[in-house]
């Protein structure tokens, strides 16, 4: 089911949690809220579900407004970061849950009088298969008859999952599904999730504040901050095209490189001792931002105009790359530049060394924060080059 | 070594842990073990000088013969069993979901309520009995076993414990139940209240021993023998023409204690599992 969110604002008080979203998410796609915590995505998944109700917007599923339709009958099931099984019952109980409260009426459920009701006995066998086809389905059968409280994490973690799944709703939401999983562990299940979507081709909504994971994950990712949607976009682009400094900094690891930049003539940067060229209709003297990521860099021999200088203040080791930190003057923090292991095989400590960035990799920005899209490179032009990489 | 010697051997801050509690179960027991001993003598031996927990001449089966046959005692506690056990009930019927409404839901006016909550808490109940009292006649249920129970149907301390241990099961789990279809006293009743156990044991010993013991109201409230509770069977012993007749007395006393006592032994250890059972994150 496609879902749309127009123009949702959520405040509490007079703290305005969401701020105007709106949002379009296609059937069957893979989208991931992606942000910081306290940055309004988990209230966003929450007003979507119906748990909660937005301020003012209107929430449509499928086609159809579901604002004041209570959270049952929107036909969605949600995974929580909790996992927020029921402790008392056995995660065979916990599963059909569900599928009881929508497949049996309220006398059918009773614990003595319905086993008389007709249509009870059948409704309950074919309550149990279902729980027992997607327990098999996600490698828990034998636990079914267990409770939450003797399980492993991620052991309740694919009950939840079972739980959402058993009654095959037309739209999954996962709340920071992993995050209370171990390092190994999340990698495992994030792979899982991803084939679970593209067995089942339904409409997931992803909450995460872990950028791996929506990288991986998604087929779009809205980044969010502040109550603000700030882009959404397929994972590359986001990465290598983003619309806002923000974007930039959050994304990325390490962070991206921000060096302050003026305007010189002829639409050149001074930024950190050095002058980029680039393209640029803007007035002498305008402040930039001028982002590099660290893999935008390489190794040169010459000083000079375009080069960066400066002192290597640490060389971190993590196997193919390099990631080096130099001290560069008039720059407040130091630059990260990740390099190819085999290409700066001598690089120590206290070394003097020279690096020089891609141009058509550095990202400008306005004093706003706003991206400021060059005429050498448009939209096109990066994604391309990050189409060939690929 | 010295692992296992400090295991067996109490040091000297153990040795005093050891003798303030044997001191305090002391100071505790001894009057009980005091009825006890009192219930099996024959009057001439009660007042004797010296103690000796045994009697010289065993006086049990006339004293209890006694308090059983004298005031109608089985009666009063089966009256015990049956308003004990509606008043347990009720509460849990009326406070669950009054709990729940005030640590779950958000509505205008919570903060308000919850505040009377508290405010009734420090209530005495003996305060409203005359309110109750009138109320009661206007209604026309004293001398009723609904007089006995009604009163305490909605019980501050019930709501206040409920919504307390509410408060700590995380929002997710109330959301989970929500999306899997169940309206709210559903959720109350499979969700809340099963994950409650602890707390729900806890309120029924203190409402069960309370109302058990209760004196006060029902000798306001009900005048009819048949409805009167296992108390007032031990005041049947008090201010007769010849003076107090202790050696059914305290049989009486000890007829009525011992259901909690028998009870609380018997539930103990399930008590316990109760409360670290229920400690599923």
């Amino acid at each position: 089911m496609s879902i749309s969110l127009s123009a949702i604002t959520k405040s509490f008080g007079k703290n305005s949690v969401l701020k105007e979203i709106s949002l379009d998410i296609a059937d069957g796609e893979f989208l991931t809220l992606l942000g910081p915590s306290g940055c309004g995505k988990s209230t966003l998944l929450r007003i979507l579900a119906g748990l909660e109700l937005q301020s003012s917007g209107t929430v449509s599923i499928g086609g159809r407004t579901v604002d004041g339709v209570r959270p049952k009958r929107r036909d969605v099931a949600m995974v929580f970061q909790s996992y927020a099984l029921y402790p008392h019952m056995t995660v065979a109980e916990n599963m059909a849950l569900p599928l009881r409260m929508r497949g049996l009426n309220a006398w059918q459920r009773l614990p003595l009088v319905g086993r008389l009701l007709p249509g009870t006995r059948i409704a309950k066998r074919q309550i149990e298969e279902e729980v027992r086809r997607t327990a098999d389905a996600l490698s828990i059968g034998p636990l079914l008859d267990r409770k939450p409280g003797q399980l492993s994490g991620g052991q309740r973690q694919r009950v939840a999952l079972g739980r959402a799944m058993v009654r095959q709703p037309t739209v999954f939401l996962m709340d920071e599904p992993l995050s209370n999983l171990d390092a190994k562990l999340r990698v495992q299940m994030r792979a899982e999730i991803k084939e679970l979507h593209s067995r089942l081709g339904v409409t997931f909504v992803y909450v995460t504040h872990d950028q791996s994971e929506a990288m991986t994950l998604s087929n779009r990712v809205a980044v969010m901050l502040d109550g603000e949607l700030l882009q959404v976009a397929p994972p590359h682009e986001i990465y290598a095209d983003p619309d806002d400094r923000r974007v930039a900094e959050f994304i990325g690891s390490p962070k991206i490189n921000m060096l302050a930049g003026t305007v010189r003539e002829r639409g050149r940067i001074d930024a950190a001792g050095t002058t980029l060229s680039a393209v640029l209709d803007m007035p002498v003297g305008t402040l930039v931002a001028v982002g590099i990521r660290p893999e935008a860099f390489h190794l040169t021999h010459h000083a000079g105009a375009g080069s960066f200088a400066g002192t290597v203040r640490l060389v971190e080791h993590m196997g193919s790359d390099l990631f080096v930190h130099l001290d560069v003057r008039g720059q407040g923090e130091p630059l990260i530049a990740r390099l190819l292991a085999e290409r700066a095989p001598h690089v120590t400590i206290g070394q003097t060394l020279h690096l020089a960035a891609d141009l058509d990799r550095v990202l400008l920005f306005d004093e706003a924060g706003r991206r400021i899209r060059t005429t050498r490179e448009g939209r096109g032009a990066s994604v391309a080059r990050l189409r060939e990489m690929a | 070594m010295s692992a296992a010697s400090s295991t067996t051997r109490l040091s000297a801050p153990g040795l005093l842990r050891h003798a303030v509690l044997l001191a305090t179960a002391a100071l505790v027991l001894i009057p009980f073990v005091w009825m006890v001993s009192l219930s099996i003598k024959p009057p001439g031996e009660i007042f004797r000088t010296g103690f000796s927990f045994w009697p010289h001449q065993f006086y049990g089966f006339e004293n209890y013969a006694k308090a059983m046959t004298e005031a109608p005692l089985p009666r009063y506690m089966l009256n015990g069993v049956i308003v004990c056990t509606l008043i347990v009930l009720l509460q849990i019927l009326v406070c669950a979901p009054a709990a729940y409404a005030l640590a779950k839901l958000d509505f205008p006016g919570r903060g308000l309520l919850f505040g009377m909550v508290l405010v009734a808490l420090i209530l005495p109940h003996e305060v409203l009995a005359l309110p109750l009292f009138v109320l009661g006649y206007k209604l026309g249920i004293l001398n009723t076993y609904a007089a006995l129970i009604f009163p305490y149907v909605v019980s501050p301390f019930g709501i206040f414990l409920f919504r307390q241990f509410f408060k700590t099961i995380p929002d997710d789990v109330v959301h989970a139940a929500r999306l899997d279809g169940l309206n709210e006293l559903a959720i109350v009743w499979k969700v809340m209240l099963p994950m409650a156990v602890p707390a729900i044991i806890a309120f029924a010993i203190f409402s069960v021993v309370s109302h058990w013991n209760s004196l006060f109201w029902p000798l306001i409230a009900v005048r009819d023998q048949a409805l009167m509770p296992p108390p007032l069977g031990i005041m049947a012993f008090r201010n007769e023409e010849a003076g107090n007749d202790y050696g059914p007395l305290m049989a009486a006393a000890t007829i009525v204690v011992a259901p909690l006592v028998i009870a609380f032994l018997a539930a103990q250890t399930w008590f316990v599992e109760g409360m670290t059972g229920g400690a599923v994150k």
